[in-house]
Protein backbone atom coordinates (compact mmCIF):
# COMPACT_ATOMS: atom_id res chain seq x y z
CA UNK A 1 0.00 0.00 0.00
CA UNK A 2 1.48 3.34 -0.87
CA UNK A 3 2.28 5.95 1.54
CA UNK A 4 0.07 8.34 0.08
CA UNK A 5 -2.83 6.06 -0.38
CA UNK A 6 -3.13 4.71 2.92
CA UNK A 7 -3.09 7.97 4.87
CA UNK A 8 -6.91 9.60 4.93
CA UNK A 9 -6.80 12.67 3.13
CA UNK A 10 -8.69 15.98 4.54
CA UNK A 11 -12.14 16.00 3.01
CA UNK A 12 -12.13 18.74 -0.22
CA UNK A 13 -15.22 20.02 1.08
CA UNK A 14 -13.96 20.85 4.62
CA UNK A 15 -10.96 21.77 4.26
CA UNK A 16 -11.71 24.39 1.35
CA UNK A 17 -14.23 26.13 3.96
CA UNK A 18 -15.44 29.72 3.14
CA UNK A 19 -12.71 30.78 1.24
CA UNK A 20 -14.53 30.38 -1.79
CA UNK A 21 -17.65 33.01 -0.84
CA UNK A 22 -17.87 35.80 -2.71
CA UNK A 23 -16.86 37.96 0.88
CA UNK A 24 -13.73 36.17 1.30
CA UNK A 25 -12.62 36.54 -2.50
CA UNK A 26 -12.76 41.05 -1.70
CA UNK A 27 -11.70 41.21 1.56
CA UNK A 28 -7.97 41.07 2.87
CA UNK A 29 -5.94 37.62 3.33
CA UNK A 30 -2.79 37.72 4.81
CA UNK A 31 -2.17 34.24 3.77
CA UNK A 32 -2.47 35.28 -0.45
CA UNK A 33 -0.03 34.69 -2.16
CA UNK A 34 -0.25 36.81 -5.79
CA UNK A 35 2.63 36.29 -8.44
CA UNK A 36 5.06 39.20 -8.14
CA UNK A 37 4.03 40.55 -11.81
CA UNK A 38 0.57 41.12 -9.95
CA UNK A 39 2.00 42.47 -6.37
CA UNK A 40 3.55 45.22 -9.04
CA UNK A 41 0.64 46.69 -11.22
CA UNK A 42 -0.81 46.78 -7.88
CA UNK A 43 1.94 49.23 -6.46
CA UNK A 44 1.80 50.91 -9.32
CA UNK A 45 -2.32 51.61 -9.10
CA UNK A 46 -1.43 52.34 -5.98
CA UNK A 47 1.07 55.43 -6.66
CA UNK A 48 -0.89 56.24 -9.62
CA UNK A 49 -4.43 56.90 -7.17
CA UNK A 50 -2.05 58.80 -5.27
CA UNK A 51 -0.99 60.64 -7.58
CA UNK A 52 -4.10 61.12 -9.23
CA UNK A 53 -5.96 62.14 -5.60
CA UNK A 54 -3.08 64.64 -5.23
CA UNK A 55 -4.20 66.47 -8.71
CA UNK A 56 -7.48 66.48 -8.48
CA UNK A 57 -7.78 67.50 -4.48
CA UNK A 58 -5.02 70.55 -5.63
CA UNK A 59 -6.74 71.28 -9.55
CA UNK A 60 -10.27 69.91 -8.71
CA UNK A 61 -12.18 73.16 -9.86
CA UNK A 62 -9.77 73.54 -13.21
CA UNK A 63 -10.72 69.70 -14.07
CA UNK A 64 -14.12 70.43 -13.52
CA UNK A 65 -13.93 73.08 -16.07
CA UNK A 66 -12.05 71.32 -18.79
CA UNK A 67 -15.09 68.65 -18.29
CA UNK A 68 -17.79 71.19 -18.64
CA UNK A 69 -18.99 70.82 -15.40
CA UNK A 70 -18.16 74.01 -13.97
CA UNK A 71 -19.86 73.50 -10.51
CA UNK A 72 -18.39 69.88 -9.62
CA UNK A 73 -14.89 71.36 -8.33
CA UNK A 74 -16.03 70.06 -4.85
CA UNK A 75 -16.98 66.79 -6.34
CA UNK A 76 -13.56 66.44 -7.75
CA UNK A 77 -11.70 67.41 -4.79
CA UNK A 78 -14.24 64.44 -2.75
CA UNK A 79 -13.02 62.10 -5.54
CA UNK A 80 -9.28 63.12 -5.25
CA UNK A 81 -9.37 62.17 -1.28
CA UNK A 82 -10.92 59.55 -2.28
CA UNK A 83 -7.54 58.48 -4.49
CA UNK A 84 -5.06 59.45 -1.72
CA UNK A 85 -6.67 56.97 0.75
CA UNK A 86 -7.09 54.75 -1.39
CA UNK A 87 -3.27 54.90 -2.53
CA UNK A 88 -2.80 55.13 0.76
CA UNK A 89 -4.49 51.67 1.36
CA UNK A 90 -3.11 49.92 -1.66
CA UNK A 91 0.88 50.75 -0.73
CA UNK A 92 0.40 50.61 3.03
CA UNK A 93 -2.10 47.16 3.32
CA UNK A 94 -0.49 43.72 4.02
CA UNK A 95 -3.05 42.68 1.06
CA UNK A 96 -4.09 45.20 -1.34
CA UNK A 97 -6.98 43.33 -2.77
CA UNK A 98 -9.95 45.03 -0.95
CA UNK A 99 -8.03 48.57 -2.09
CA UNK A 100 -8.32 47.16 -5.59
CA UNK A 101 -11.94 46.45 -5.62
CA UNK A 102 -12.33 49.89 -4.12
CA UNK A 103 -10.75 51.29 -7.47
CA UNK A 104 -12.55 49.14 -9.03
CA UNK A 105 -15.68 50.26 -7.66
CA UNK A 106 -13.96 54.24 -8.01
CA UNK A 107 -13.79 53.74 -11.26
CA UNK A 108 -17.54 52.86 -11.68
CA UNK A 109 -18.58 56.16 -10.17
CA UNK A 110 -16.11 58.24 -12.12
CA UNK A 111 -17.47 56.53 -15.32
CA UNK A 112 -20.85 57.70 -14.26
CA UNK A 113 -20.17 61.23 -12.89
CA UNK A 114 -18.23 62.19 -16.54
CA UNK A 115 -20.27 59.67 -18.77
CA UNK A 116 -23.43 62.75 -19.19
CA UNK A 117 -20.85 65.30 -20.38
CA UNK A 118 -20.79 63.58 -23.68
CA UNK A 119 -24.30 65.13 -24.34
CA UNK A 120 -23.63 68.14 -22.52
CA UNK A 121 -22.03 71.01 -23.59
CA UNK A 122 -20.91 70.73 -27.55
CA UNK A 123 -17.61 72.24 -26.44
CA UNK A 124 -16.32 70.02 -23.98
CA UNK A 125 -17.36 66.82 -25.50
CA UNK A 126 -13.84 65.99 -26.75
CA UNK A 127 -12.53 66.18 -23.19
CA UNK A 128 -15.23 64.09 -21.81
CA UNK A 129 -14.34 61.36 -24.36
CA UNK A 130 -10.91 61.54 -23.61
CA UNK A 131 -11.55 61.42 -19.66
CA UNK A 132 -13.94 58.26 -20.36
CA UNK A 133 -10.94 56.65 -22.86
CA UNK A 134 -8.52 56.98 -20.17
CA UNK A 135 -11.20 56.02 -17.18
CA UNK A 136 -11.91 52.58 -19.24
CA UNK A 137 -8.44 51.83 -19.91
CA UNK A 138 -7.51 52.71 -16.38
CA UNK A 139 -10.45 50.48 -15.01
CA UNK A 140 -9.16 47.02 -17.46
CA UNK A 141 -6.13 47.20 -15.75
CA UNK A 142 -7.70 47.80 -12.08
CA UNK A 143 -10.10 44.73 -13.17
CA UNK A 144 -7.15 42.66 -14.26
CA UNK A 145 -5.34 43.14 -11.18
CA UNK A 146 -8.26 42.50 -8.82
CA UNK A 147 -9.27 39.74 -10.27
CA UNK A 148 -5.59 38.40 -10.28
CA UNK A 149 -5.52 39.21 -6.56
CA UNK A 150 -8.74 37.25 -5.71
CA UNK A 151 -7.82 34.24 -7.49
CA UNK A 152 -3.88 33.95 -6.23
CA UNK A 153 -2.66 30.93 -3.66
CA UNK A 154 -3.37 31.08 -0.21
CA UNK A 155 -0.24 30.03 1.79
CA UNK A 156 -0.43 26.72 2.74
CA UNK A 157 -1.89 25.52 6.05
CA UNK A 158 1.57 23.55 8.06
CA UNK A 159 -0.19 20.73 8.93
CA UNK A 160 -0.61 19.69 5.10
CA UNK A 161 2.25 20.86 3.83
CA UNK A 162 3.91 19.17 6.53
CA UNK A 163 3.37 15.58 4.93
CA UNK A 164 4.58 16.98 1.37
CA UNK A 165 7.76 16.69 2.73
CA UNK A 166 7.23 12.54 2.66
CA UNK A 167 6.38 12.04 -1.04
CA UNK A 168 9.60 11.03 -2.62
CA UNK A 169 7.22 8.90 -5.22
CA UNK A 170 9.98 6.37 -4.30
CA UNK A 171 9.51 3.28 -2.22
CA UNK A 172 13.50 3.08 -2.24
CA UNK A 173 14.22 6.13 -1.88
CA UNK A 174 15.76 8.83 -4.34
CA UNK A 175 19.21 7.94 -3.98
CA UNK A 176 19.04 4.53 -4.82
CA UNK A 177 16.92 5.11 -7.78
CA UNK A 178 19.09 7.62 -9.59
CA UNK A 179 20.53 6.39 -12.66
CA UNK A 180 17.88 3.05 -12.61
CA UNK A 181 16.57 3.44 -16.00
CA UNK A 182 19.92 4.90 -17.53
CA UNK A 183 19.89 2.24 -20.18
CA UNK A 184 16.61 3.81 -21.54
CA UNK A 185 17.31 5.42 -24.81
CA UNK A 186 14.94 4.74 -27.69
CA UNK A 187 17.09 5.90 -31.14
CA UNK A 188 14.30 8.35 -32.17
CA UNK A 189 14.13 9.95 -28.90
CA UNK A 190 17.37 11.08 -28.31
CA UNK A 191 20.49 12.63 -30.22
CA UNK A 192 21.53 10.23 -33.10
CA UNK A 193 25.19 9.61 -32.61
CA UNK A 194 26.67 11.58 -35.17
CA UNK A 195 25.45 14.26 -33.28
CA UNK A 196 26.51 13.56 -29.76
CA UNK A 197 28.77 15.12 -28.14
CA UNK A 198 32.66 13.98 -28.44
CA UNK A 199 33.35 13.39 -24.66
CA UNK B 1 -25.13 8.18 -16.18
CA UNK B 2 -23.35 11.02 -14.30
CA UNK B 3 -20.89 13.29 -15.76
CA UNK B 4 -18.77 16.05 -15.70
CA UNK B 5 -19.97 17.97 -18.42
CA UNK B 6 -18.46 21.75 -20.19
CA UNK B 7 -20.66 24.38 -19.83
CA UNK B 8 -18.51 27.34 -20.60
CA UNK B 9 -15.54 29.09 -19.22
CA UNK B 10 -15.29 27.93 -15.36
CA UNK B 11 -18.32 26.38 -16.20
CA UNK B 12 -18.20 22.45 -15.33
CA UNK B 13 -21.31 20.50 -14.09
CA UNK B 14 -21.85 17.10 -12.78
CA UNK B 15 -25.24 16.02 -14.68
CA UNK B 16 -26.80 13.20 -16.08
CA UNK B 17 -25.95 12.22 -19.60
CA UNK B 18 -27.37 9.68 -21.82
CA UNK B 19 -25.15 6.59 -21.49
CA UNK B 20 -22.66 5.41 -24.08
CA UNK B 21 -23.48 3.31 -26.35
CA UNK B 22 -21.17 0.64 -28.96
CA UNK B 23 -20.98 2.62 -32.11
CA UNK B 24 -18.50 0.59 -34.03
CA UNK B 25 -16.77 -2.77 -34.34
CA UNK B 26 -13.78 -2.20 -32.83
CA UNK B 27 -15.71 0.01 -29.56
CA UNK B 28 -15.38 -1.47 -25.63
CA UNK B 29 -17.57 0.36 -23.12
CA UNK B 30 -15.51 1.19 -19.65
CA UNK B 31 -17.14 1.47 -16.24
CA UNK B 32 -14.87 3.91 -15.03
CA UNK B 33 -13.40 3.25 -11.14
CA UNK B 34 -11.03 6.64 -11.19
CA UNK B 35 -10.40 9.58 -12.71
CA UNK B 36 -8.26 11.98 -12.45
CA UNK B 37 -8.11 15.81 -13.45
CA UNK B 38 -5.47 17.03 -15.30
CA UNK B 39 -3.50 20.11 -16.09
CA UNK B 40 -4.76 20.22 -19.79
CA UNK B 41 -7.81 20.20 -18.53
CA UNK B 42 -7.81 23.46 -17.02
CA UNK B 43 -6.63 25.28 -20.72
CA UNK B 44 -10.65 23.91 -20.86
CA UNK B 45 -11.82 24.83 -18.06
CA UNK B 46 -10.17 28.42 -18.83
CA UNK B 47 -11.56 28.41 -22.02
CA UNK B 48 -7.90 28.99 -23.27
CA UNK B 49 -8.05 26.29 -25.81
CA UNK B 50 -10.74 26.58 -28.77
CA UNK B 51 -13.14 24.22 -30.14
CA UNK B 52 -15.37 22.80 -27.05
CA UNK B 53 -19.09 22.52 -27.17
CA UNK B 54 -21.75 22.81 -24.28
CA UNK B 55 -22.95 19.48 -23.24
CA UNK B 56 -19.35 17.75 -23.77
CA UNK B 57 -18.14 15.68 -21.24
CA UNK B 58 -14.57 16.61 -19.91
CA UNK B 59 -11.41 13.99 -18.86
CA UNK B 60 -8.86 12.22 -20.31
CA UNK B 61 -7.00 10.67 -17.39
CA UNK B 62 -8.94 7.59 -16.30
CA UNK B 63 -9.19 3.98 -15.81
CA UNK B 64 -11.44 1.11 -15.17
CA UNK B 65 -13.67 -2.24 -15.61
CA UNK B 66 -14.44 -3.86 -19.25
CA UNK B 67 -18.37 -4.01 -19.89
CA UNK B 68 -19.16 -4.54 -22.97
CA UNK B 69 -17.37 -5.34 -26.14
CA UNK B 70 -17.81 -4.38 -29.94
CA UNK B 71 -17.45 -7.88 -32.57
CA UNK B 72 -14.22 -6.60 -33.72
CA UNK B 73 -12.56 -6.48 -30.16
CA UNK B 74 -12.91 -9.55 -28.30
CA UNK B 75 -10.12 -11.08 -28.43
CA UNK B 76 -8.21 -8.55 -26.96
CA UNK B 77 -10.49 -7.54 -24.07
CA UNK B 78 -12.69 -9.88 -21.92
CA UNK B 79 -15.77 -8.05 -19.92
CA UNK B 80 -14.97 -7.22 -16.26
CA UNK B 81 -11.03 -7.29 -17.43
CA UNK B 82 -9.36 -4.07 -15.66
CA UNK B 83 -7.64 -1.53 -18.13
CA UNK B 84 -5.94 2.20 -17.99
CA UNK B 85 -7.04 4.40 -20.91
CA UNK B 86 -4.54 6.16 -22.66
CA UNK B 87 -6.16 9.78 -23.43
CA UNK B 88 -4.86 9.58 -27.24
CA UNK B 89 -6.87 6.99 -29.07
CA UNK B 90 -4.86 5.03 -31.08
CA UNK B 91 -5.70 2.52 -34.31
CA UNK B 92 -2.48 0.54 -33.85
CA UNK B 93 -2.20 0.34 -37.95
CA UNK B 94 -1.74 3.82 -39.32
CA UNK B 95 2.04 4.66 -40.77
CA UNK B 96 2.62 6.74 -37.69
CA UNK B 97 0.94 4.21 -34.95
CA UNK B 98 3.46 1.34 -36.44
CA UNK B 99 6.46 3.70 -36.01
CA UNK B 100 4.99 4.38 -31.89
CA UNK B 101 4.04 7.56 -32.93
CA UNK B 102 0.91 7.30 -31.52
CA UNK B 103 0.11 11.02 -30.29
CA UNK B 104 0.03 11.47 -34.21
CA UNK B 105 -1.93 8.16 -35.16
CA UNK B 106 -4.00 9.27 -38.50
CA UNK B 107 -6.84 7.41 -38.19
CA UNK B 108 -8.58 7.85 -34.65
CA UNK B 109 -9.14 11.70 -34.98
CA UNK B 110 -12.51 11.78 -36.55
CA UNK B 111 -12.57 15.15 -37.06
CA UNK B 112 -9.24 15.40 -39.45
CA UNK B 113 -10.15 18.00 -41.75
CA UNK B 114 -10.54 20.78 -38.22
CA UNK B 115 -7.26 19.40 -37.08
CA UNK B 116 -5.55 19.63 -40.12
CA UNK B 117 -6.86 22.84 -41.24
CA UNK B 118 -5.26 24.38 -37.34
CA UNK B 119 -2.33 22.43 -37.55
CA UNK B 120 -1.68 21.31 -41.09
CA UNK B 121 -2.57 17.64 -40.62
CA UNK B 122 -4.04 15.36 -38.19
CA UNK B 123 -3.33 14.12 -34.95
CA UNK B 124 -5.13 11.68 -32.88
CA UNK B 125 -8.30 11.64 -31.33
CA UNK B 126 -8.53 12.75 -27.75
CA UNK B 127 -10.52 11.99 -25.05
CA UNK B 128 -12.78 14.91 -23.53
CA UNK B 129 -10.74 17.71 -25.66
CA UNK B 130 -12.40 19.42 -28.14
CA UNK B 131 -13.72 18.71 -31.02
CA UNK B 132 -9.97 19.41 -33.28
CA UNK B 133 -9.24 16.49 -31.66
CA UNK B 134 -12.73 13.92 -32.30
CA UNK B 135 -15.11 15.40 -30.04
CA UNK B 136 -14.66 12.33 -27.72
CA UNK B 137 -16.73 12.48 -24.85
CA UNK B 138 -14.31 12.36 -21.87
CA UNK B 139 -13.69 9.71 -18.94
CA UNK B 140 -15.12 11.84 -15.68
CA UNK B 141 -18.19 9.51 -15.99
CA UNK B 142 -19.92 6.69 -14.80
CA UNK B 143 -19.37 4.50 -18.26
CA UNK B 144 -16.88 6.02 -21.40
CA UNK B 145 -17.02 4.61 -24.93
CA UNK B 146 -13.59 4.07 -25.84
CA UNK B 147 -13.01 3.76 -29.69
CA UNK B 148 -10.06 1.42 -31.21
CA UNK B 149 -10.18 -0.10 -27.64
CA UNK B 150 -8.44 -3.40 -29.15
CA UNK B 151 -5.42 -1.17 -28.85
CA UNK B 152 -6.28 2.33 -27.07
CA UNK B 153 -6.06 0.00 -23.43
CA UNK B 154 -3.29 -0.33 -21.70
CA UNK B 155 -3.47 -3.76 -19.09
CA UNK B 156 -2.44 -3.72 -15.41
CA UNK B 157 -1.33 -6.40 -13.12
CA UNK B 158 -4.29 -7.31 -10.18
CA UNK B 159 -1.67 -6.69 -7.50
CA UNK B 160 -1.00 -2.80 -8.33
CA UNK B 161 -3.80 -0.53 -6.66
CA UNK B 162 -5.76 1.95 -9.04
CA UNK B 163 -3.90 4.91 -7.58
CA UNK B 164 -1.05 3.36 -8.51
CA UNK B 165 -1.66 2.76 -12.16
CA UNK B 166 -4.20 5.48 -12.81
CA UNK B 167 -1.61 7.83 -13.87
CA UNK B 168 -0.10 5.43 -16.45
CA UNK B 169 -2.72 7.31 -18.61
CA UNK B 170 -1.22 10.40 -19.30
CA UNK B 171 1.12 12.41 -16.16
CA UNK B 172 3.19 9.91 -15.36
CA UNK B 173 4.54 8.70 -18.78
CA UNK B 174 3.93 12.58 -20.19
CA UNK B 175 6.83 13.73 -17.89
CA UNK B 176 8.75 10.11 -18.78
CA UNK B 177 8.89 11.42 -22.02
CA UNK B 178 9.41 14.84 -21.74
CA UNK B 179 12.61 13.55 -19.71
CA UNK B 180 13.26 11.01 -22.31
CA UNK B 181 13.56 13.11 -25.36
CA UNK B 182 15.74 15.22 -23.09
CA UNK B 183 18.25 12.58 -23.35
CA UNK B 184 19.58 13.13 -20.45
CA UNK B 185 23.13 12.21 -19.53
CA UNK B 186 25.37 11.69 -16.20
CA UNK B 187 26.51 14.81 -16.23
CA UNK B 188 23.54 17.17 -16.72
CA UNK B 189 21.82 19.50 -14.89
CA UNK B 190 18.09 19.31 -16.20
CA UNK B 191 15.82 22.34 -15.19
CA UNK B 192 11.90 21.97 -14.79
CA UNK B 193 9.80 24.79 -14.95
CA UNK B 194 6.35 23.69 -13.38
CA UNK B 195 6.33 22.10 -10.09
CA UNK B 196 2.09 20.58 -11.11
CA UNK B 197 1.56 16.87 -11.92
CA UNK B 198 3.44 16.76 -14.84
CA UNK B 199 6.30 18.76 -13.67
CA UNK B 200 6.22 16.46 -10.52
CA UNK B 201 6.92 13.57 -12.96
CA UNK B 202 9.49 14.85 -14.97
CA UNK B 203 11.48 15.68 -11.74
CA UNK B 204 11.02 11.64 -10.98
CA UNK B 205 11.59 10.66 -14.55
CA UNK B 206 15.10 12.68 -14.77
CA UNK B 207 16.29 11.23 -11.44
CA UNK B 208 15.91 7.44 -12.84
CA UNK B 209 17.07 8.30 -16.03
CA UNK B 210 20.59 9.45 -14.25
CA UNK B 211 20.52 13.18 -13.86
CA UNK B 212 23.06 14.42 -12.15
CA UNK B 213 21.44 17.60 -10.81
CA UNK B 214 17.03 18.06 -11.24
CA UNK B 215 16.38 21.76 -10.49
CA UNK B 216 12.23 22.31 -10.55
CA UNK B 217 10.87 26.18 -10.92
CA UNK B 218 7.61 27.27 -8.97
CA UNK B 219 5.95 29.90 -7.04
CA UNK B 220 3.49 27.79 -5.06
CA UNK B 221 5.38 26.48 -1.82
CA UNK B 222 3.61 23.28 -1.54
CA UNK B 223 4.66 21.93 -4.94
CA UNK B 224 7.72 22.81 -4.32
CA UNK B 225 8.26 20.81 -1.34
CA UNK B 226 7.00 18.09 -3.37
CA UNK B 227 9.83 18.66 -5.81
CA UNK B 228 12.03 18.37 -2.76
CA UNK B 229 10.60 15.14 -2.02
CA UNK B 230 11.65 13.91 -5.53
CA UNK B 231 15.23 15.02 -5.44
CA UNK B 232 14.87 18.40 -6.47
CA UNK B 233 16.90 21.69 -5.80
CA UNK B 234 13.94 23.92 -6.49
CA UNK B 235 13.66 27.53 -7.58
CA UNK B 236 10.92 29.68 -5.87
CA UNK B 237 9.97 32.36 -8.55
CA UNK B 238 8.10 34.83 -7.35
CA UNK B 239 11.62 35.59 -4.88
CA UNK B 240 14.54 34.93 -7.10
CA UNK B 241 15.91 34.63 -10.11
CA UNK B 242 15.66 31.82 -11.96
CA UNK B 243 17.91 32.85 -14.55
CA UNK B 244 20.77 34.01 -11.93
CA UNK B 245 19.86 30.94 -9.85
CA UNK B 246 19.90 28.90 -12.66
CA UNK B 247 23.52 30.00 -13.35
CA UNK B 248 24.86 29.95 -9.91
CA UNK B 249 23.93 25.70 -9.66
CA UNK B 250 25.44 25.42 -12.81
CA UNK B 251 28.74 27.48 -12.90
CA UNK B 252 27.63 30.01 -15.32
CA UNK B 253 27.02 27.73 -17.61
CA UNK B 254 23.49 26.99 -17.78
CA UNK B 255 21.36 24.11 -17.18
CA UNK B 256 21.85 21.42 -20.33
CA UNK B 257 18.21 20.03 -20.50
CA UNK B 258 15.32 22.21 -19.80
CA UNK B 259 11.58 21.16 -19.50
CA UNK B 260 8.47 23.50 -19.82
CA UNK B 261 6.06 21.33 -17.66
CA UNK B 262 3.73 24.77 -17.44
CA UNK B 263 2.38 25.35 -21.19
CA UNK B 264 0.28 28.37 -22.17
CA UNK B 265 -1.03 29.89 -18.99
CA UNK B 266 2.47 30.90 -18.17
CA UNK B 267 2.09 33.45 -15.24
CA UNK B 268 5.43 36.20 -16.34
CA UNK B 269 7.31 36.84 -13.09
CA UNK B 270 8.16 40.20 -14.53
CA UNK B 271 4.82 42.65 -14.69
CA UNK B 272 5.54 44.46 -17.71
CA UNK B 273 5.63 40.88 -19.58
CA UNK B 274 2.64 39.54 -18.06
CA UNK B 275 0.99 43.19 -18.50
CA UNK B 276 2.11 43.09 -22.55
CA UNK B 277 1.50 38.79 -23.00
CA UNK B 278 -2.33 39.30 -21.48
CA UNK B 279 -3.16 42.18 -23.73
CA UNK B 280 -2.12 40.65 -26.74
CA UNK B 281 -4.02 37.32 -25.79
CA UNK B 282 -7.37 39.91 -24.66
CA UNK B 283 -6.84 41.49 -28.12
CA UNK B 284 -6.59 37.70 -29.48
CA UNK B 285 -2.81 38.60 -31.30
CA UNK B 286 -1.71 35.67 -29.43
CA UNK B 287 -3.45 32.85 -27.87
CA UNK B 288 -0.52 31.63 -25.48
CA UNK B 289 1.71 33.12 -23.00
CA UNK B 290 5.16 32.13 -23.83
CA UNK B 291 7.12 33.13 -20.82
CA UNK B 292 8.75 30.04 -20.08
CA UNK B 293 9.68 29.37 -23.60
CA UNK B 294 11.65 32.38 -23.68
CA UNK B 295 13.01 32.14 -20.26
CA UNK B 296 14.54 28.56 -21.32
CA UNK B 297 15.82 29.88 -24.59
CA UNK B 298 17.75 32.26 -22.73
CA UNK B 299 19.20 30.73 -19.92
CA UNK B 300 19.61 26.63 -21.64
CA UNK B 301 23.49 25.92 -22.25
CA UNK B 302 24.10 26.19 -25.89
CA UNK B 303 23.76 22.74 -27.77
CA UNK B 304 21.30 22.08 -24.91
CA UNK B 305 18.08 20.46 -25.49
CA UNK B 306 14.66 21.92 -24.59
CA UNK B 307 11.92 19.83 -24.03
CA UNK B 308 8.51 21.06 -23.96
CA UNK B 309 5.47 18.55 -22.78
CA UNK B 310 3.58 21.49 -21.38
CA UNK B 311 0.30 22.13 -24.05
CA UNK B 312 -0.21 25.26 -26.51
CA UNK B 313 -2.66 25.89 -28.80
CA UNK B 314 -2.37 28.41 -31.00
CA UNK B 315 0.41 31.37 -31.51
CA UNK B 316 2.71 32.68 -29.28
CA UNK B 317 4.78 36.13 -30.15
CA UNK B 318 8.50 37.26 -28.92
CA UNK B 319 10.20 33.98 -29.21
CA UNK B 320 14.14 34.46 -29.69
CA UNK B 321 14.46 32.69 -32.46
CA UNK B 322 18.25 33.99 -32.43
CA UNK B 323 19.31 32.85 -29.73
CA UNK B 324 17.78 29.31 -29.75
CA UNK B 325 19.21 29.21 -33.35
CA UNK B 326 22.86 30.67 -32.75
CA UNK B 327 23.33 28.52 -29.35
CA UNK B 328 22.28 25.51 -31.32
CA UNK B 329 19.57 24.18 -29.47
CA UNK B 330 17.68 20.97 -30.05
CA UNK B 331 13.54 21.45 -29.39
CA UNK B 332 11.26 18.30 -28.72
CA UNK B 333 7.85 18.26 -27.74
CA UNK B 334 4.53 16.94 -28.52
CA UNK B 335 1.47 15.24 -26.69
CA UNK B 336 2.64 12.02 -25.21
CA UNK B 337 3.16 8.89 -27.21
CA UNK B 338 1.20 6.75 -23.92
CA UNK B 339 1.72 3.70 -25.18
CA UNK B 340 4.57 3.38 -26.65
CA UNK B 341 6.49 3.81 -22.68
CA UNK B 342 3.67 2.07 -20.86
CA UNK B 343 5.07 -1.30 -20.63
CA UNK B 344 7.91 -0.23 -19.43
CA UNK B 345 6.60 2.42 -16.50
CA UNK B 346 4.25 -0.67 -15.99
CA UNK B 347 6.96 -2.66 -14.53
CA UNK B 348 8.96 -0.11 -13.09
CA UNK B 349 5.82 0.83 -10.68
CA UNK B 350 5.37 -3.94 -9.85
CA UNK B 351 8.95 -3.38 -9.33
CA UNK B 352 8.65 -0.77 -6.77
CA UNK B 353 10.89 1.49 -8.54
CA UNK B 354 8.78 4.25 -8.10
CA UNK B 355 5.20 5.04 -7.01
CA UNK B 356 2.83 7.60 -8.75
CA UNK B 357 0.02 7.98 -6.54
CA UNK B 358 2.51 10.44 -4.18
CA UNK B 359 1.18 13.02 -6.27
CA UNK B 360 -2.28 12.67 -4.78
CA UNK B 361 -3.90 14.96 -2.68
CA UNK B 362 -7.25 15.30 -2.98
CA UNK B 363 -9.90 12.36 -3.59
CA UNK B 364 -14.09 13.12 -3.92
CA UNK B 365 -16.95 11.43 -6.10
CA UNK B 366 -17.97 12.84 -9.25
CA UNK B 367 -20.51 15.64 -7.54
CA UNK B 368 -17.53 17.27 -5.86
CA UNK B 369 -15.38 17.31 -9.86
CA UNK B 370 -17.33 21.01 -9.91
CA UNK B 371 -15.93 22.17 -6.22
CA UNK B 372 -12.30 20.27 -6.97
CA UNK B 373 -11.72 21.84 -10.51
CA UNK B 374 -11.79 25.43 -9.01
CA UNK B 375 -9.68 24.04 -6.18
CA UNK B 376 -7.03 22.49 -8.25
CA UNK B 377 -7.27 25.06 -10.96
CA UNK B 378 -6.32 28.10 -8.02
CA UNK B 379 -3.83 25.61 -6.15
CA UNK B 380 -6.20 26.15 -3.00
CA UNK B 381 -6.05 24.65 0.48
CA UNK B 382 -2.29 22.73 -1.20
CA UNK B 383 -4.32 20.96 -4.21
CA UNK B 384 -1.98 18.88 -6.16
CA UNK B 385 -3.62 16.40 -7.70
CA UNK B 386 -7.19 15.32 -7.71
CA UNK B 387 -9.10 11.59 -8.32
CA UNK B 388 -12.36 11.22 -8.61
CA UNK B 389 -14.32 8.41 -7.73
CA UNK B 390 -17.53 7.84 -10.31
N1 LIG C 1 2.27 16.72 -23.65
C1 LIG C 1 1.26 16.06 -23.08
O1 LIG C 1 0.86 15.04 -23.58
C2 LIG C 1 0.67 16.57 -21.81
C3 LIG C 1 -0.01 15.71 -20.95
C4 LIG C 1 -0.50 16.21 -19.75
C5 LIG C 1 -0.35 17.54 -19.44
N2 LIG C 1 0.28 18.37 -20.31
C6 LIG C 1 0.50 19.80 -20.04
O2 LIG C 1 1.51 19.97 -19.08
C7 LIG C 1 1.32 21.21 -18.42
C8 LIG C 1 1.37 21.03 -16.92
O3 LIG C 1 0.34 20.16 -16.48
P1 LIG C 1 0.02 20.01 -14.93
O4 LIG C 1 -1.01 18.95 -14.80
O5 LIG C 1 1.27 19.85 -14.18
O6 LIG C 1 -0.70 21.45 -14.67
P2 LIG C 1 -0.69 22.52 -13.48
O7 LIG C 1 -1.46 23.65 -14.02
O8 LIG C 1 -1.14 21.90 -12.22
O9 LIG C 1 0.83 22.93 -13.29
C9 LIG C 1 1.44 24.02 -13.89
C10 LIG C 1 2.44 24.60 -12.88
O10 LIG C 1 3.23 25.59 -13.54
C11 LIG C 1 3.44 26.65 -12.64
N3 LIG C 1 3.82 27.86 -13.38
C12 LIG C 1 3.03 28.80 -13.96
N4 LIG C 1 3.77 29.75 -14.55
C13 LIG C 1 5.08 29.41 -14.34
C14 LIG C 1 6.32 30.01 -14.70
N5 LIG C 1 6.37 31.14 -15.41
N6 LIG C 1 7.47 29.40 -14.30
C15 LIG C 1 7.44 28.24 -13.59
N7 LIG C 1 6.28 27.62 -13.23
C16 LIG C 1 5.12 28.21 -13.59
C17 LIG C 1 2.16 26.76 -11.87
O11 LIG C 1 2.36 27.41 -10.62
C18 LIG C 1 1.78 25.28 -11.69
O12 LIG C 1 2.28 24.74 -10.50
C19 LIG C 1 -0.01 21.74 -18.92
O13 LIG C 1 0.22 22.66 -19.96
C20 LIG C 1 -0.67 20.52 -19.47
O14 LIG C 1 -1.61 20.84 -20.47
C21 LIG C 1 0.81 17.90 -21.47
ZN1 LIG D 1 -3.73 15.43 -19.52
ZN1 LIG E 1 -2.93 5.08 -35.89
Amino acid sequence: MPASASRQEPSAHRARGGADAPSARLSSDRRRRPDPSTRQVARGLGWFSLALGVTEVTCGDAIARWLGMPRAGALVRAYGVREIVQGAGILGAHDPTPWIWARVAGDGLDLATVLPGLTGDPRHRANTAVALGALAGVGVVDLLCARALSDAPLAPSEPVRADYRSRSGFPRGVAAMRGAARDVRPRDFTTPESLRAWS
Amino acid sequence: MKALVWHGAQDIRCESVPDPRIEDDRDAIIKVTACAICGSDLHLYDHFMPGMEKGDVMGHEFMGEVVETGKGVNGTLRKGERVVIPFTIICGECDQCKRGFFSVCERSNRNKHLAAKAFGHTTAGLFGYTHLTGGYQGGQAEYVRVPFADKTHIKVPDGLTDEQVLFLGDIFPTGWQAAVQADIQPTDTVAIWGAGPVGQMAIRSAILLGARQVVCIDRVPERLEMARAGGAVTIDNSTESTVERLNQLTSGKGPEKCIDAVGMEAHAPRALEQVYDRVKQAMMLESDRATVLREMIYVCRPAGILSIPGVYGGLVDKIPMGALMNKGLTLRTGQTHVNRWTDDLVARIADGQIDPSFVITHRGGLADGPDLYKTFRDKKDNCIKVVLRP
